[in-house]
């Protein structure tokens, strides 16, 4: 097996190429690969290896963090399987979609001006619930269907979602600062 | 040295040296050194047996200068000269330092720090924490018996870059070699967690002295992890003094103080915060300039009302923390409490409220974080043991962003991203024919570039002649693992290798930490010639020990011709170092490096390789 900086996460991580996930072998893999490739192994060394060091340790941290959230590893098998999900170009959104996130945002922009920081925490959690049903079906479409452009649909709307929640966390963080 | 002259190349090495490493903890009030001895952390003690070594730095008049117990007294008689809580100037400007007005320092606003004028001239904030940290430099190799191989310094995991970068910049001016430099949280969780063996989720609450850091750190199989960090860079014990010491003219009815009694009466008030964590009440009396007397009783109770809302501000961090962590506070299994100002009991309570559970003070606060930077600088030095298979993952405080139009930030690098951590962004030209191009990097979480702390402005200049949006020149961001950014940019189209002019937004820069050295040494009255053959020939001994250690474990990398051209660039760095000349031992320590550079690939991948080999093992065993 040949190992180098170019392999791709699921390799490196010694994980199948899966949109499921055990997430317990994920983080062994990661524990184990930050072990012999941390800077802190390292920092007694000639400046050579102290740089492969860094390079190494950079690329394991960047394959956990992309395989370890659902959504960005979506995105990464995507774009393995040479799919775009077009989150630039293609916005194209089903009216009904579109409008849904409106009342979401809507609600989100009523109770930050109010300063209601439970309307706000309960807003959170239904999106939170909301994301975990798309996840669920982005994993028939992944791994059983092979339906990769529904998956990329799926995505998009995931992206919508996340937004939100984000734009939720800095009106929290805003009122209680 | 002989030792090096007799290996002869293919042989293994000998046995281990143990080198000489320490623990520093460079605080805002007092700073401590520490090591590990027989296996076990101890801070250690200057000739009088006192651990802790105020950080506190006097200028005096006769060009002499005084750190620590020493110094202490002239904070009354010579405040001007007589410098406190230098840390909290450290990587800032004058506009953000605090409680300027009631400061006794002779502030100069240079562009970038802020700098003192003193009577032995102006002096940088890296310059006064330089002279704390050769105090400790000396103190630690009288009792080691020997030169230090390195030190990792503790710094507030809140710290910015320009902060982080201040710190390395003043151990730099006092020669010591930075392994790394460690946030103070995780310190302080490794000596807990490696006392205890615990595993779960833990939470760090350090006040110190003029910082507050939160960190959420996850225990498990030997790593430690850091979640989330939060915290406030200016907020400390100090803070708390400074209450009491408004208090004091307020009940008093001093009219502005001369700088004198401002001392007095600051040094009285910690006096007096100390006191109340035991007592009910305390007295108040100071003999002012004047002759007259004050003379004050304050009740713990009066003090807390004063300080409450100190005590509230540190709970916004810890609530950010856990959010970020994803955690509410029943999963935290423990809290570890850090720094001298959680002796106050109003801390204590606050803090074992929130997290609804007693917190964990069975190490000394004041230690704790020298303890955690001892071990970690043993074993970062190259003495680790079997024993020591533990590791620390930690995280970026603040995000890295980079300005857009409109005075906008574009973040690059989420906060509580896991070092060290790169990021890569396009940029394209927007005129014809455009070379060059300014792009300025911010850290801090607000939308607007003036509400985030300018670290650095960059101009990328070599950009060849195009049409507008011809070009894309790619610029690597990266952080490494002391939480330092440092920042690469080529152009894609024509592989021309743009060139990076960096303008530090508050640190100094390369040649001023230059001239401060040359400044230094030539106070010294050493010899900078011997001094830096000196320490290139420590860096060539270093090198080959560590090229026959790789050789001799992976030796079978490399075929023949690879192995002898090895052995050459060795064998040439030997003869090179036997010399007087430094800049050619340099030479041939850059050779070498480059000779083993392939090597040194080959050997990291066989490292990866056998890391997924012993997991997949793990997995059958699962």
């Amino acid at each position: 097996m040949s190992i180098d900086l170019q392999q791709d996460f699921f390799t490196l991580f010694g994980l199948p190429r899966r949109f499921e996930l055990d997430e317990r072998a994920l983080e062994a893999a990661f524990h184990d690969l930050q072990t012999e490739v941390h800077p802190d192994r390292y920092a007694h060394l000639p400046e050579a290896d102290k740089r492969r060091s860094m390079q190494w340790a950079t690329r394991v941290n960047e394959g956990f963090r992309t395989l370890r959230k659902p959504l960005a590893r979506a995105m990464y098998l995507l774009e393995l399987a040479g799919v775009d999900a077009g989150l630039e170009t293609n916005t194209a959104m089903s009216p009904e979609f579109l409008m849904e996130q409106m009342e979401w945002r809507e609600a989100v922009e009523e109770a930050r001006a109010a300063g209601e920081v439970d309307e706000l925490e309960h807003l959170h959690q239904r999106l939170r619930q909301h994301g975990r049903e798309m996840l669920a079906g982005l994993q028939q479409a992944l791994d059983q269907q092979g339906d990769l452009e529904a998956a990329a649909e799926t995505v998009r709307r995931l992206m919508f979602v996340e937004k939100l929640q984000h734009e939720i966390d800095d009106a929290l963080e805003a009122l209680e600062s | 040295m002989a030792l090096l002259q007799i290996a002869e190349p293919g042989m293994s090495t000998e046995p281990h040296r143990h080198r000489l490493a320490a623990g520093i903890d460079l605080g805002t009030t007092n700073s401590l050194v520490a090591t590990v001895r027989n296996g076990l952390a101890v801070c250690l003690a200057d000739e009088k047996g006192r651990t802790m070594l105020p950080s506190v730095v006097h200028y005096r008049a006769d060009g002499s200068i005084e750190v620590g117990q020493a110094a202490l007294a002239a904070q009354a008689t010579d405040p001007r000269n007589a410098i406190v809580s230098v840390k909290r100037f450290m990587g800032r400007g004058l506009k953000d330092v605090t409680h300027v007005e009631s400061s006794p320092y002779d502030f100069v606003d240079a562009p970038g720090m802020v700098r003192l004028r003193t009577v032995q001239g102006i002096k940088s904030p890296v310059e006064v924490s330089a002279e704390i940290l050769k105090v400790l430099r000396t103190r630690a190799e009288a009792s080691l018996g020997g030169e230090l191989s390195g030190v990792v310094i503790t710094v507030p995991a809140y710290f910015d870059d320009a902060q982080r970068q201040a710190t390395k910049d003043a151990a730099t001016l006092a020669g010591l070699n930075v392994l790394r430099l460690l946030n103070e949280p995780t310190a302080a969780a490794v000596a807990y967690g490696l006392d205890n063996a615990s595993e779960g989720i833990y939470a760090v609450y350090d006040l110190g002295g003029g910082t507050f850091d939160l960190s959420i750190l996850k225990l498990s199989r030997g790593v430690f992890e850091v979640l989330s960090t939060n915290g406030d860079a200016a907020l400390g014990g100090d803070d708390f003094d400074h209450r009491l010491f408004c208090w004091i003219l307020d009940q008093a009815h001093i009219e502005p103080p001369s700088s004198e009694d401002a001392r007095r009466l600051q040094m009285k008030a910690r006096e007096v915060k100390e006191l109340l964590t035991a007592s009910e009440e305390a007295p108040v009396r100071v003999r002012l300039g004047s002759g007259e007397e004050v003379n004050l009783t304050v009740t713990r109770q009066q003090f807390e009302d004063m300080t409450q809302h100190l005590v509230r501000k540190t709970l916004a961090p810890m609530r950010k923390a856990l959010r970020d962590a994803g955690l509410a506070p029943e999963e935290v299994k423990g809290v570890v409490m850090v720094g001298g100002a959680t002796r106050m009991p109003q801390i204590q309570r606050s803090v074992a409220e929130f997290f609804d559970q007693e917190p964990l003070t069975n190490l000394d606060p004041d230690k704790v974080v020298a303890l955690g930077a001892a071990i970690q600088a043993n074993v970062l030095a190259g003495n680790r043991k079997d024993e020591d298979d533990w590791l620390l993952l930690d995280v970026i405080p603040l995000s890295l962003g980079l300005e857009t139009m409109g005075g906008l930030t574009e973040k690059v690098i989420p906060r509580n991203s896991t070092l060290p951590i790169a990021r890569a962004q396009e940029f394209t030209t927007v005129k014809d024919g455009q070379t060059a191009m300014a792009v300025h990097v911010v850290q801090g979480e607000r939308e607007l570039v003036s509400d985030c702390r300018s670290l650095a402005r960059f101009e990328l200049r070599g950009i060849p002649p195009m049409v507008a949006g011809a070009a894309r020149i790619r610029v690597t961001f990266q952080v490494d693992a002391d939480g330092l950014l440092s920042v690469a940019a080529r152009e894609m189209s024509s592989g021309v290798e743009a060139s990076v002019l960096v303008k530090p937004s508050y640190g100094l820069t390369d040649e001023e930490i230059a001239g401060m050295l040359r400044e230094g040494v030539d106070h010294a009255g050493d010899d900078m010639l011997a001094r830096a053959l000196r320490e290139q020939q420590v860096e060539a001994d270093r090198l080959v020990e560590a090229t026959e250690h790789a050789l001799a474990q992976d030796g079978d990398l490399l075929d023949a011709a690879e192995r002898a051209a090895v052995d050459q660039a060795i064998a040439a760095l030997r003869a090179a170092r036997e010399g007087s000349d430094h800049r050619k031992v340099k030479q041939h320590i850059d050779a070498l490096a480059r000779a083993t550079d392939e090597f040194a690939a080959r050997r990291m991948d066989r490292s990866v390789r056998s890391a997924l080999a012993g997991h997949k093992v793990d997995e059958i065993e699962l």
